[in-house]
């Protein structure tokens, strides 16, 4: 050893390289993008007003936050009832749900996006599935709409939604069940009044996490939609690099973080984020 | 009345390779307090659950009153159950918990209000219907539990372990508080623990089990005083019965080691000889009686446990008051009543009756030294 630090030192000198990386990657982005959005094209707050009276980024957002909402209700649910399985299914089963689960995760988003495009275009596999099964006639409209957008947005985030929800799920006690079968209540009570309450920090929690990852989703809507469905991801893309109107996408980037922070802060306040991964 | 009677009728319960109940039959007659005594694991738990319907019979069958319930879901068969652990409803709040039931069987309002009321009162807890669970002592926990499952009115509660949880002085104002409550609600109780006092202190009955099977069954007297078997004999009271192995002798079995003293006829060889260690006579002094040397002693305040050696084995002796004899030869005197042969399996003997010590504990002139006979 060159020098001897105090054991202290030794243990705060590993402590550094966080709040650095978090300062160069964060914070000093995060200033940039803040003075883009008060000094380009001109120093104001010009931008910020054209966030608030522009009917046409209204109608991204608007359009964001319902997607994110649908989104996120829709991986809930399969996520719930994934978990819900996993639960209560014998270690076979359980691997077979995880693997489920796992597999989509070594896969790019890319790829992924690319191949629910062929499985979900006008003579893709679903379609083509169909009409031979006789249940449709004429191919279903899957992809360039939003349909296409939400099933794969849902795909991609219920592997998030899922391990808070089962985290949730394994900290009941299955005894309580137990106790309120005992008390005379019939299973379906004993799901509806026992089981979820108790799950439903879980719930929120998911439901938050789902919801801010989908603001910040580009790929997908973009491919996917094949242009008709504008989220707010891409309208910053567009702004920036297109039109080159870097001063208005910055600051919906400022508004998104804003929105996301406080989503964030509503997680922290009402669900216990240890609990969720623990 | 004749609905709080509870049959079993060689009830099984199952799980692949385990038998964790193995043909269990007992009757419990409308509001006798009913004891399942046992080590950890013996099947206590699985079998009242089988009773409460939480837990399916693999064999056998269960009847509450007149009816065969064996198949029963757990409301339909009129009884209440506290649990091991409490099994509180953590994101209820205590009056919740304790109308959950009531709620489930959908009692109309006002009726819960004021069963709620009157069950609070009687355990105790009107100042804390609003608290959440994880805001309570483990005491207080114990009574919400207690509450819960006495609000429904049943004829039959089933409690399992309700006092595990508790430190010695709660556990014995509580053991008292449910004694009161069930003579005062005239209820049906089976009560499980596998701990002797309480069973002693409140059963009617005791059933010991061990390996899922009954050992014994009968009153707290009659397990103490007739234990069935060795492991009746050393389960119940504390210390445990001291148990010595016999060996044959001159003029009778002997205990292992000590080959001068015939303490049973010789029929008894290869059994064992149990005596309770409050019924041993040691006296420092006396000339008589199974010769054996005090190892150490254990002041336990009221009394004084001693250890001492006859031939190879370690014998408990339990003298009233503060005694010091630590490695001091003694001589070991007990009335042949006391005394209980077991054969080699374990079951008690009656067929035999252990040999009368000699007793001349003033034989020798001699001022008595430290101890003396403590009776
Ligand atoms: N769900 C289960 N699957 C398999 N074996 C079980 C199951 N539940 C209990 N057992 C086994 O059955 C036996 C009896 O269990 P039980 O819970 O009735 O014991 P107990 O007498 O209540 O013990 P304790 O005093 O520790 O509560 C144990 O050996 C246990 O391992
Ligand atoms: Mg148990």
């Amino acid at each position: 050893m060159i020098t001897r630090l105090p054991e202290r030192w030794q243990y705060r000198l590993l402590l550094w390289p966080l709040p650095v990386l978090l300062l160069l990657c964060y914070v000093v982005p995060f200033a940039g993008i803040v003075t883009w959005s008060v000094t380009l094209p001109e120093l104001g707050v010009d931008n910020y007003a054209r966030l608030a009276n522009d009917p046409s980024i209204h109608a991204v957002l608007w359009r964001t936050l319902y997607l994110c909402t649908i989104v996120g209700v829709c991986a809930l649910l399969l996520a719930f009832l994934m978990a819900y399985c996993w639960l209560y299914s014998s270690s076979r089963w359980q691997r077979w749900v995880e693997l489920c689960i796992f597999l989509p995760f070594f896969i790019s988003v890319l790829v992924r996006t690319f191949g629910w495009l062929v499985a979900l275009r006008n003579n893709g596999l679903v379609n083509s599935w169909l009409q031979e099964l006789g249940l449709i006639d004429s191919p279903l409209a899957l992809t360039r709409n939003t349909l296409g957008v939400i099933i794969a947005m849902v795909h991609f985030m219920v592997p998030f939604a899922f391990f808070p929800l089962l985290s949730s799920m394994r900290q009941i006690d299955d005894r309580v069940l137990l106790a309120a079968r005992g008390l005379g209540a019939s299973r379906l009570r004993v799901f509806i009044s026992i089981f979820l309450p108790q799950t439903l920090p879980g719930l929120l929690g998911a439901f938050i996490m789902v919801f801010v990852f989908c603001l910040g989703f580009f790929i997908i809507p973009a491919i996917l939609g094949g242009g008709s469905t504008l989220m707010a991801a891409e309208y910053v893309f567009l702004q920036m690099f297109q039109t080159y109107n870097w001063g208005i996408g910055a600051a919906l980037c400022v508004l998104m973080l804003v929105l996301v922070s406080g989503l964030v802060w509503l997680l922290m306040r009402f669900s216990r984020v240890e609990r969720l991964v623990g | 009345m004749s609905q709080s009677r509870i049959r079993l009728e060689r009830v099984t319960k199952r799980w692949d390779a385990t038998t964790a109940v193995d043909g269990i039959s007992f009757d419990v007659t409308p509001g006798q307090f009913v004891i399942l005594l046992g080590p950890s694991g013996c099947g206590k738990s699985t079998t009242l659950r089988m009773i409460a319907g939480l837990e399916e019979a693999s064999d056998g069958q269960i009847h509450i009153g007149e009816r065969d319930v064996t198949r029963l879901p757990p409301g339909d068969r009129g009884l209440s159950m506290v649990f091991q652990s409490y099994a509180l409803f953590p994101h209820l709040s205590v009056a919740d918990n304790i109308v959950f039931g009531l709620r489930s069987r959908k009692v109309p309002k006002d009726e819960q209000r004021q069963r709620l009321a009157k069950v609070a009162g009687l355990v105790d807890l009107t100042d804390y219907l609003h608290r959440k669970p994880a805001q309570l002592s483990g005491g207080q926990r114990q009574r919400v539990a207690l509450a819960r499952s006495i609000i429904s009115e049943h004829p039959i509660c089933l409690m399992d372990e309700p006092l595990s949880n508790l430190d010695a002085r709660l556990r014995s104002d509580m053991r008292r508080e449910i004694k009161a409550l069930q003579s005062r609600l005239n209820m049906t109780v089976i009560y499980v623990t596998h701990d002797q006092v309480e069973a002693m202190s409140m059963g009617d009955r005791v059933i010991l089990m061990q390996h899922g099977k009954i050992v014994q069954d009968g009153t707290p007297d009659e397990l103490y005083n007739r234990p069935a078997s060795a492991f009746a004999a050393s389960f119940i009271g504390s210390p445990a019965m001291n148990l010595l192995p016999l060996e044959a002798g001159k003029e009778g079995a002997v205990i292992v080691g000590e080959p001068h003293t015939p303490v049973a006829p010789l029929e008894a060889v290869g059994g064992q000889l149990g005596i309770r260690p409050e019924d041993i006579a040691l006296s420092t002094t006396s000339t008589t009686g199974v010769p054996a040397m005090v190892v150490s002693d254990e002041y336990l305040g009221a009394d004084t446990i001693a250890h001492v050696t006859v031939g190879n084995h370690n014998v408990r002796v339990r003298m009233s008051g503060k005694h010091a004899l630590a490695g001091q030869p003694c001589r070991l005197y007990w009335a042949r009543e006391n005394a209980h042969l077991f054969a080699a399996d374990g079951l008690r003997r009656d067929d035999l009756t252990p040999t009368p010590l000699p007793r001349s504990p003033h034989s020798i002139p001699r001022p008595p030294v430290v101890g003396s006979f403590q009776h």
